[in-house]
């Protein structure tokens, strides 16, 4: 691919017409060229190249696509593309077919055969490949159609699975850099920006919520010798990956709202801060810097106006408390990652003690769209208090897991039964946690809470950067909290005395609360310690720490005092209070739990009486559950 | 009536009203809502803040409610600003307060009553103003051992709260960078790098640290046992030396304000410890002044090229400029510190003069000191193969042995010191404080190169409490530009800008700890119930003391010593003598930084003469 240098509007939108010409058959709105293009049988083949899919093989099929078609002389006309992730992970590696639409599932490298045959040469599609909607119990051949991407609205996400990512006239094609090339010809005044970003009501989306228009107005107040632009893809939540996956399936929406961002608040550098443990993020984003580089893009005279700025990565070495902002900043200047306290803010003080205006990926994401369709578009969107949409990333006990896009305002109970597909293997849901190790669980009476920043915080749970993992009656309330504060003590960074010491002492109680040796007097101790750490640490981490006990010692009390006074686990999960059982009545004395128990704690005859576990050697391991032919060992 | 709008409006500019506790108070602007409180005379307890120095809001001791803030906030880094409306004493705030407190004693080894700080504990005054009780918290204590393998510090982690205090005295003030924060969480440990002992990293013992840190995490390392068993040998002469600043420091020790002038209580106390003879060593110092000021005249008028003469009688300072500044070694004066002159000239000319076996001689050093601990253990500080100065006590220890003795302190009757170590000039008692090495060598040099006698003694641009002074000073028809820094990191400034050429000097003092031997890292620890001292600012008070005995002394130059005369006609002959060079003056090494550190004998202890 040949890169020239674009100096001025015009040319940025030749290119866009130039490639939107190409890459049209996959948009299903112009359909008269879409018919013309089937007639000459032209097929684009997008592979998702997101993480997810990567892993589950997904970069073989690719290069198998490639080999074959070369191999079958298909180069002409049908054409293979990597593309950012679709969301649907759990059923990747997936494929698109466009302009057929195709949304092919599971795809293993030996699919590839089949699917040039049958597909591409027959015209057939290979059904066993297609989404099978266990609502209708029927195959779905078009992505529209699955439950799963109904109820969502991809803004954020709007180019992820549909342009390639590694080719920055894609993502011109797809009205990319206009909103940069408009501000840059009209030389809109910072005021008016601005207030167009104000007027749309973005909140920040790493899980502060504070408004983004001001906390640009507050970056452009502040004068310094130099000022920068920081973006925040230090995505440090368990289970969240909305940020990686916009900078593997779209970088350059980042890169124009950073740049639009620098021209606004007057600084011409910034920085990405990125985890190095996200190796293809990292690589996609260096690819779209030096192709943004090479357009003009980035650099001196954007677009051929008087504007300069450039762009470089920081990687981080995955702290979850280098997501706070102050301490990113101190990570990002190469010192030991602390937070430090506020004010002064960062849009005064910040990197290199210079003025600083630091937004998470996924807030820099909606920037283009907003200031291309304008504030009261994205507006309309959403709650009253928090618009636009936000992505979710779905985990836990729940069918259709992935990554979904959805408005403010969207309830629990839609995600979870429409999008989400209910909960796996029919159980009961239990709860929904969203924030993270900041946020709270959400018990079933609450289920239709409308989600946005408010509600979710009204009800001792916090938005945080969009985890979303739901839990059902398998699952111990109890070992949820503790698991969510070992992490949060793991990853105290050990500056202020109620985080450091104080999540040690709360995970101690917890800790022997679940062995059975906890008091009643430990909840109490337990509540008040928490209170104390979420009011007076330091920085976010701290102040957030607790939340995942408060909010189950408010709605699943019963099982905390089950664990002390009854010295039961009611879900089965806590292994110090079960015990692994063989049903006498069941167990057929095949001998096979003996041969898997890695301590010999079972024994028995072969073929004569029941097999017997004993107590004082199991370790609880349940090796042998799964493996027992009829079902007869079980958790007491 | 116009100039009275004009300084009201300059008042209102200056002031911000708040309201603390509903009431409301006007205080001055740009402070922080700690101090601001303090100026009311509402004390909000603290742990980690060291005004000025360490103003970061770890402790989370010092939390108030601030109205629209949902959490509670430390106030020694909240900013006071017109209107701010703040409860320094809700149920919430002392609550969290105690919280804190608590958290960080279930994490703290809790020896209150066997600790070298017992009683002088910010940690114990926290605890009992708090008024905590119990500790409802057991679980797991990190064990992060003692580090002692120096002859000066000692590092006790299981004590430490993770204050900070510590590595921002030495970051900022020292500039050694010795501490940072080592793992994470509860697991955090300020340290050396890798948690390497001090002697193996630069630091330069100066011992701000320890007075800066509010537990016993950092202390001296202890000699009072050693000196116990020599007092208690009869075979033994052991001789005592008692620094200038010491005088005006030890009385706090025992609750006396600060810059009591106690040298004669403090005599009568050391004969009754069992000393044979106490000398001054303020005494030497006149001494080190002659040798030094011929230096200085010899280098301006025969060396120029190795100008400037950077004064050598700080240790912590010295340390710092082999570890640092190697390249000006050669600049460094070769004249010993004062402690060191006496404790060679008592192995010799004192043995030799009253017939006394110069290995039977124990000489013990009270320094504010705790670089002349570890200066006293360098192998270059000995004569004829005696140890120049055997055990060194700082003013701490010295304390804490006349407390242990029952001695009634404040009430003792004056002594005096033993002959021949007994006078000396004003110019000696000022080497305690920043500035006065200097001011002591100019009032000789000014007679050594001009014949005359300095006709106003007193040179005030050397004094005062500001990190960094230049200044020139007229010798007969020369002209030469001194340099007073205090605090390694400013005697860091100024080298530097020596070596871009931005300002040339000829001859600088610098004191490794701020104030001077004043503020030494020896020297009593206030702050314990007294917060409103944890700052430098008390320093003054010590080194102004010393100014006023200097100007009511008799003598005030150090050439017109009798017994620094007495000591050059009887044994050294004349100043940079080859005697004076053998006994009055050292050499340097230089030793690099880690983790290129230059390999060194280590500390094997003080050797046992006999």
């Amino acid at each position: 691919m040949e890169l020239k240098n674009i100096n001025s509007v015009e040319e940025l939108s030749k290119i866009k017409d130039d490639t939107y010409n190409k890459i049209k058959i996959r948009f299903s709105e112009d359909n008269e060229d879409k018919i013309l293009e089937k007639e000459l049988k032209k097929y684009h083949i997008l592979v998702c190249s997101g993480t997810g899919c990567v892993s589950s093989r997904g970069n073989m099929v690719r290069e198998r696509l490639e080999k074959e078609i070369r191999k079958r002389k298909l180069e002409e006309r049908v054409k293979v593309f990597k593309t950012g992730c679709f969301g649907f992970c759990k059923l990747g590696p997936i494929i698109m077919i466009h302009p057929d639409e195709t949304f092919y599932i599971k795809v293993e490298p030996q699919d590839v055969d089949n699917i040039l045959t049958n597909h591409i040469v027959k015209g057939e599609r290979v059904e066993k490949l297609l989404y099978k909607s266990p609502t209708l119990n029927q195959f779905v051949e078009n992505m529209n159609e699955i439950d799963f991407f109904n109820n969502q609205m991809r803004i954020a996400l709007r180019n992820c699975g549909v342009i390639n990512p590694e080719d920055i006239t894609e993502y011109i094609a797809m009205d990319g850099y206009k909103a940069l090339g408009d501000i840059l010809t009209n030389k809109t005044p910072p005021k008016d920006i601005i207030d167009n970003v104000k007027k749309s009501g973005l909140r920040g989306r790493g899980g502060g919520g504070f408004s983004t228009g001001r906390k640009w107005e507050y970056a452009l107040s502040y004068d310094g010798e130099r000022k920068f632009v920081l973006c925040n893809a230090d995505e440090g939540d368990p289970g969240a990956f909305m940020d990686r996956s916009i900078l593997e399936g779209d970088p350059h929406s980042v890169i124009e709202a950073m740049i639009i961002a620098g021209y606004t608040i007057n600084s011409n550098q910034g920085y990405v801060y990125v985890r190095a443990e996200y190796p293809i993020a990292v690589e996609r984003l260096e690819i779209a810097i030096e192709q943004a580089r090479k357009t003009g893009l980035l650099g001196n005279n954007i677009l051929g106006s008087d504007f300069s700025f450039d762009l470089d990565l920081k990687l981080g070495a995955g702290a979850f408390v280098c997501g706070e902002e102050t301490a990113l900043i101190q990570s990002a200047m190469g010192l030991r990652g602390e937070p430090r306290p506020r004010p002064p803010f960062p849009a005064e003080v910040g990197l290199w003690e210079m003025p600083t205006l630091n937004n998470n990926v996924e807030t820099f994401a909606n920037i283009p769209i907003i200031l291309r369709k304008g504030g009261d578009w994205y507006a309309s969107i959403g709650t009253e208090k928090s618009k636009g949409t936000k992505v979710f990333a779905l985990a836990g006990q729940i069918n259709n897991t992935g990554l979904i896009e959805v408005p403010m305002g969207t309830s629990l109970r839609t995600i979870i039964y429409e999008i989400g597909g209910g909960i796996h293997d029919n159980k009961r849901f239990k709860a929904a946690q969203t924030g993270g190790p900041s946020g709270g669980c959400i018990p079933e009476e609450l289920l239709d809470t409308k989600i946005d920043f408010e509600s979710l915080s009204d009800i001792g749970s916090m938005m945080g950067s969009g985890g979303l993992i739901i839990m059902d009656e398998t699952d111990c309330m109890l070992d949820i909290s503790r698991f969510y504060l070992e992490f949060a003590q793991d990853e105290s960074c050990g500056k202020c005395v109620p985080c450091s010491i104080g999540t040690k002492r709360i995970l101690e109680i917890l800790e022997r609360i679940s062995k059975g040796e906890g008091q009643m007097e430990d909840l109490e101790i337990l509540e008040d310690l928490c209170y104390d750490v979420k009011d007076s640490s330091l920085c976010g981490l701290g102040q957030t720490a607790p939340n995942p006990i408060l909010s189950t010692l408010k709605f699943f009390k019963d099982e905390y005092i089950a664990h002390i006074k009854e010295k039961t686990c009611p879900a089965g999960v806590c292994n110090n209070l079960l015990k692994v059982v063989i049903s006498d009545e069941k167990c057929v004395s095949c001998g096979i739990c003996a041969r898997v128990c890695p301590v010999n704690a079972i024994t028995g005859e072969q073929k004569k009486s029941p097999f017997h576990i004993h107590q004082d050697v199991c370790i609880k391991c349940c090796a042998c559950i799964p493996k027992c032919p009829v079902d007869a060992i079980y958790k007491a | 009536m116009e100039n009275k709008t004009s300084e009201q409006i300059k008042q209102q500019d200056q002031t911000v009203t708040i309201n603390i506790d509903g009431q409301d108070y006007e205080v001055h602007k740009n402070l922080s809502l700690l101090e601001a409180a303090r100026t009311v005379s509402i004390e909000i307890p603290s742990l980690c803040y060291l005004k000025e120095i360490n103003e970061i809001g770890t402790c989370r001791v010092c939390v108030v409610e601030v109205e629209g803030s949902r959490n509670l906030q430390a106030s020694c880094v909240y900013p006071v600003v017109d209107g701010l409306k703040v409860r320094t004493n809700t149920d919430r705030v002392l609550r969290a307060r105690r919280t804190a407190v608590t958290l960080l004693l279930s994490n703290h080894h809790r020896e209150c009553l066997t600790c070298i700080r017992n009683l002088n504990c910010e940690l114990q005054n926290a605890s009992d103003n708090l008024g905590i009780r119990n500790i409802p918290f057991t679980g797991e204590m990190q064990d992060y051992g003692f580090h002692d393998n120096n002859p000066a510090i000692q590092r006790d982690y299981n004590k430490c709260i993770g204050c900070r205090r510590c590595m921002a005295i030495c970051n900022k003030i020292q500039e050694c960078y010795v501490y940072s924060p080592l793992n994470r969480g509860l697991n955090t440990v300020i340290a050396p790098a890798f948690q390497k002992d001090l002697s193996e990293v630069s630091c330069i013992m100066c011992g701000q640290c320890v007075l800066a840190c509010p537990t016993a995490s950092l202390s001296e390392k202890e000699h009072i046992n050693e000196v116990r068993r020599v007092l208690a040998d009869p075979e033994k002469h052991v001789v005592v030396q008692t620094a200038p600043s010491i005088q005006v420091t030890l009385g706090e020790m025992f609750g006396m304000p600060i810059g009591s002038f106690v040298a004669g209580k403090m005599i009568t106390a050391l004969k009754r410890l069992g000393f044979d003879k106490v000398f001054a060593t303020d005494m030497t110092a006149d001494l080190t002044i002659i040798e030094e000021g011929s230096e200085l005249m010899a280098r301006v008028l025969h060396e120029p090229q190795k100008l400037p003469l950077l004064s050598s009688c700080c240790p912590g300072w010295v340390k710092y400029a082999e570890h640092f500044y190697p390249e000006f070694l050669p600049h460094l004066s070769t004249t010993k510190s004062p402690h060191e002159m006496c404790g060679a000239l008592t192995k010799t000319w004192y043995a030799q003069k009253y017939d006394i076996d110069p290995a039977k001689i124990i000489n013990v050093g009270i320094m504010p000191c705790t670089a002349k601990k570890y200066e006293a253990a360098r192998p270059e500080m000995q004569s004829d193969g005696y140890r120049n100065v055997d055990y060194v006590l700082t003013t701490r220890e010295l304390g804490r042995m006349i407390r242990q003795n029952g001695l009634d302190f404040v009430n003792l009757s004056d002594g005096k010191y033993d002959e021949p170590f007994d006078q000396y000039s004003g110019a000696g008692m000022i080497f305690g404080a920043t500035g006065g090495v200097l001011e002591a060598a100019v009032r000789t040099a000014h007679k050594l190169i001009t014949g005359d006698e300095m006709s106003v003694p007193d040179y005030e641009d050397a004094r005062g409490q500001s990190g960094l002074k230049y200044g020139t000073v007229q010798l007969g028809d020369r002209k030469i530009t001194i340099v007073i820094a205090h605090g390694t990191g400013n005697a860091k400034k100024a080298l530097d800008m020596f070596k871009s050429g931005e300002k040339k000097f000829d001859y600088m003092e610098v004191m490794a700890c701020p104030g001077g031997c004043v503020g030494g890292g020896g020297q009593p620890i206030l702050g314990g119930r007294d917060h409103k001292h944890i700052s430098l600012s008390y320093r003054h008070n010590r080194a102004d003391a010393l100014y006023n005995i200097d100007k009511e002394s008799k003598i005030r130059r150090s050439h017109e010593n009798q017994r620094v005369k007495q000591i050059y006609d009887e044994f050294l002959g004349e100043p940079l003598s080859d005697i004076a060079d053998k006994y009055l003056h050292t050499s340097y090494v230089k030793r690099g930084q880690h983790p290129y550190m230059h390999k060194e004998k280590p500390y094997e202890g003080y050797k046992e003469t006999d």
